[in-house]
């Protein structure tokens, strides 16, 4: 942590994010700087999913702004949002089930893919060149998170820990800037958690991506992440590194309860 | 004993017996099932692309049949009447799209279902207004389609192939290969299965849903006017052609909602099974056989292979 130089890649400012009467979000500010891993935990219904929500563009906040590469980024939907490399992944895995792993990748360089249709129809001329370029990429994710073996599966019969993986290899096969993991290790063994930390660091230090990712898992945060933003009832806790966060008294509380 | 052998051998003779009419029975039946092919691709593909079953396919056959008419009785060219209904479709699509999908982004199969029941009896409405009820004939001699027949002669007998089904079955085959090279090969037809699977993951990976819709529907009006074409020229346009699209359903069980090679040999299947069965085996059970042999089938489709041939196996994990 002794590069203080770090340059912020993405800042929300004042995020209010109200669904009716509900409030999800509450006047949310933090930035996230380039090639750090930052965390967004806090307990169930803290906000953190809506978070990941805005920031992709799904959710658009009553009040607040996004400031992206030092520039306010207007109100987008969600696949605007993708075309500015920014990626995630999802809570309750959201492949395409009809396609095969290799396929399900395939997708992910659908924005990379802009030969001609015709060329692409008849599989002929640059289009040739264009397929077998964006097929080495994606067998070199598939590689890389270790998922050969189901290249040729239908992702809809996989276990859930390698649907995970999947999913985070799509995201990868987009040559995201900037990654975001919607609890990336829920509902996984040990071992598979292992694998996907492992996974999530070899990422943010091979390909430089910088990641903001929600995790429910304590041990696993302090251990994965650069810095941490903490939210409760939609309000922000507390921001800091995991050492800074774990010694916050209103943390300690939230997580354990105060006495009444 | 009369029985058994009025089902498993006096159908066989005869087919031995007389080969020109078992080839004629092929041809015809061959002929319908493009044909119904046909009409079942316009709904895989909406199927594909957004997870529906549109209600409103068949009637965008009537509608595409109705309005090339009416331009061409406007005094426009027919092929220009063509390029007309085809923008009249694009702006459809557009509009489907703009007041119906886009609000019923990542809700239930079953809304979307509901609105596109709504939207046919929506069309069926405007149709009427615009272009009236009364039956006319399609202009497809204008269109430069072929018509009359020839009789080729072969096994001693000959078989009656008509220009105009010919054409039929060659156009029906071009389209369903360029759609299927579509599907499987451009940025945009995975795209389109892409959106079929899960909306969310569609947006994440940065496809527009409304860009998709706004295609899809688009082509399965172009499928619905090259149908409203063939079958128009096969009888009278009018809105009773919209029942039809129904015979579309047991194609569908068969192939597989999502297969466009499914729908056509679905097609081909209940095309050329309705009439043998109704020529051969027709007589024992009283004439009508083609009116429901279709169902029959798919009904035990739906038992024994609910995918159909071709569908995509969803496997979930429990």
């Amino acid at each position: 942590m002794v590069n203080e130089q770090k340059k912020v890649m993405m800042e929300v400012k004042n995020i209010n994010l109200r669904f009716g009467g509900v409030i999800a979000i509450q006047d949310v500010s933090f930035d996230i700087q380039e090639g750090e891993i930052r965390a967004i935990i806090g307990p169930n219904g803290a906000g953190k999913s809506s978070m990941l929500n805005v920031i992709n563009g799904f959710y658009h906040p009553q009040e607040g702004e996004i400031w992206f590469r030092g520039e306010k980024r207007p109100s987008m939907e969600p696949y605007e949002v993708a075309k500015t490399g920014i990626a995630r992944t999802f809570q309750n895995i959201a492949l395409f089930k009809g396609m095969t792993t290799i396929e399900n990748v395939m997708t992910g360089r659908q924005l990379q893919m802009n030969k001609n249709f015709f060329w692409q129809l008849f599989r002929y001329g640059p289009a040739i060149e264009e397929e077998v370029e964006h097929r080495r990429r994606c067998e070199e994710i598939i590689d890389f998170l270790e998922i050969n073996h189901i290249r040729k599966s239908p992702v809809g019969s996989l276990p859930y820990g390698l649907q995970k993986r999947v999913e985070l290899a799509r995201a990868l096969a987009m040559e995201p800037e900037l990654l975001l993991l919607d609890e990336p290790m829920a509902g996984m063994n040990v071992e598979e958690k292992q694998d996907m930390s492992r996974f999530i660091i070899d990422v943010n230090e091979e390909f430089g991506t910088t990641i903001a990712l929600i995790e429910h898992d304590m041990a696993v945060v302090m251990d994965l992440a650069d810095r941490v933003v903490v939210l409760d009832y939609g309000k922000m806790l507390a921001d800091g590194t995991p050492k800074e966060v774990q010694s916050n008294q209103a943390v300690i509380d939230a997580y354990l309860g105060v006495a009444h | 004993m009369d029985l058994l052998i009025g089902i498993f051998i006096t159908p066989f003779a005869e087919m031995i017996g007389l080969p020109d009419l078992f080839f004629q029975a092929l041809w015809d039946g061959f002929v319908s099932g493009t044909l119904y092919g046909l009409i079942a691709l316009g709904f895989v593909l909406i199927f594909k692309a957004s997870g529906v079953f549109n209600f409103a396919q068949p009637i965008l056959v009537v509608l595409a049949a109705l309005a090339l008419i009416s331009f061409y009785k406007m005094g426009v060219p027919a092929w220009i009447s063509v390029v007309l209904v085809l923008i009249m479709f694009y702006a459809l699509a557009w509009l489907i799209e703009r007041l119906i999908l886009r609000k019923l982004v990542n809700t239930d199969g079953n809304i979307l279902f509901m609105s596109t029941v709504a939207l046919s009896f929506i069309i069926i409405g405007a149709a009427q207004w615009i272009f009236g009820g009364r039956p006319s004939s399609m202009i497809h001699k204008e269109l430069g389609i072929p018509t009359g027949s020839f009789e080729w002669p072969m096994f001693g007998g000959g078989v009656y192939f008509d220009l105009l089904d010919i054409s039929a079955a060659v156009v029906a085959v071009i389209l369903i290969v360029c759609l299927g090279l579509f599907f499987s090969r451009t940025k945009i037809g995975r795209g389109l299965r892409a959106v079929a699977d899960d909306h969310q993951a569609a947006l994440s990976v940065g496809i527009s849903l409304n860009q998709i819709w706004v295609i899809v529907w688009f082509v399965a009006g172009v499928v619905a006017l090259v149908t409203g074409i063939f079958w128009g020229a096969r009888s009278d346009v009018s809105f009773a052609l919209q029942i039809i699209g129904f015979k579309a359903l047991p194609v569908l069980i068969i192939g597989g909602f999502t297969s466009v090679p499914g729908a056509i040999v679905g097609g081909l299947m209940i095309g050329i099974g309705e009439k043998i069965f109704e020529i051969y085996w027709g007589p024992l059970l009283g004439s009508g056989v083609e009116g429901w042999f279709a169902y029959f089938i798919a009904l035990g489709f739906l038992l024994f292979k609910p995918q159909g041939l071709f569908g995509d196996k969803i496997i979930e994990r429990v």
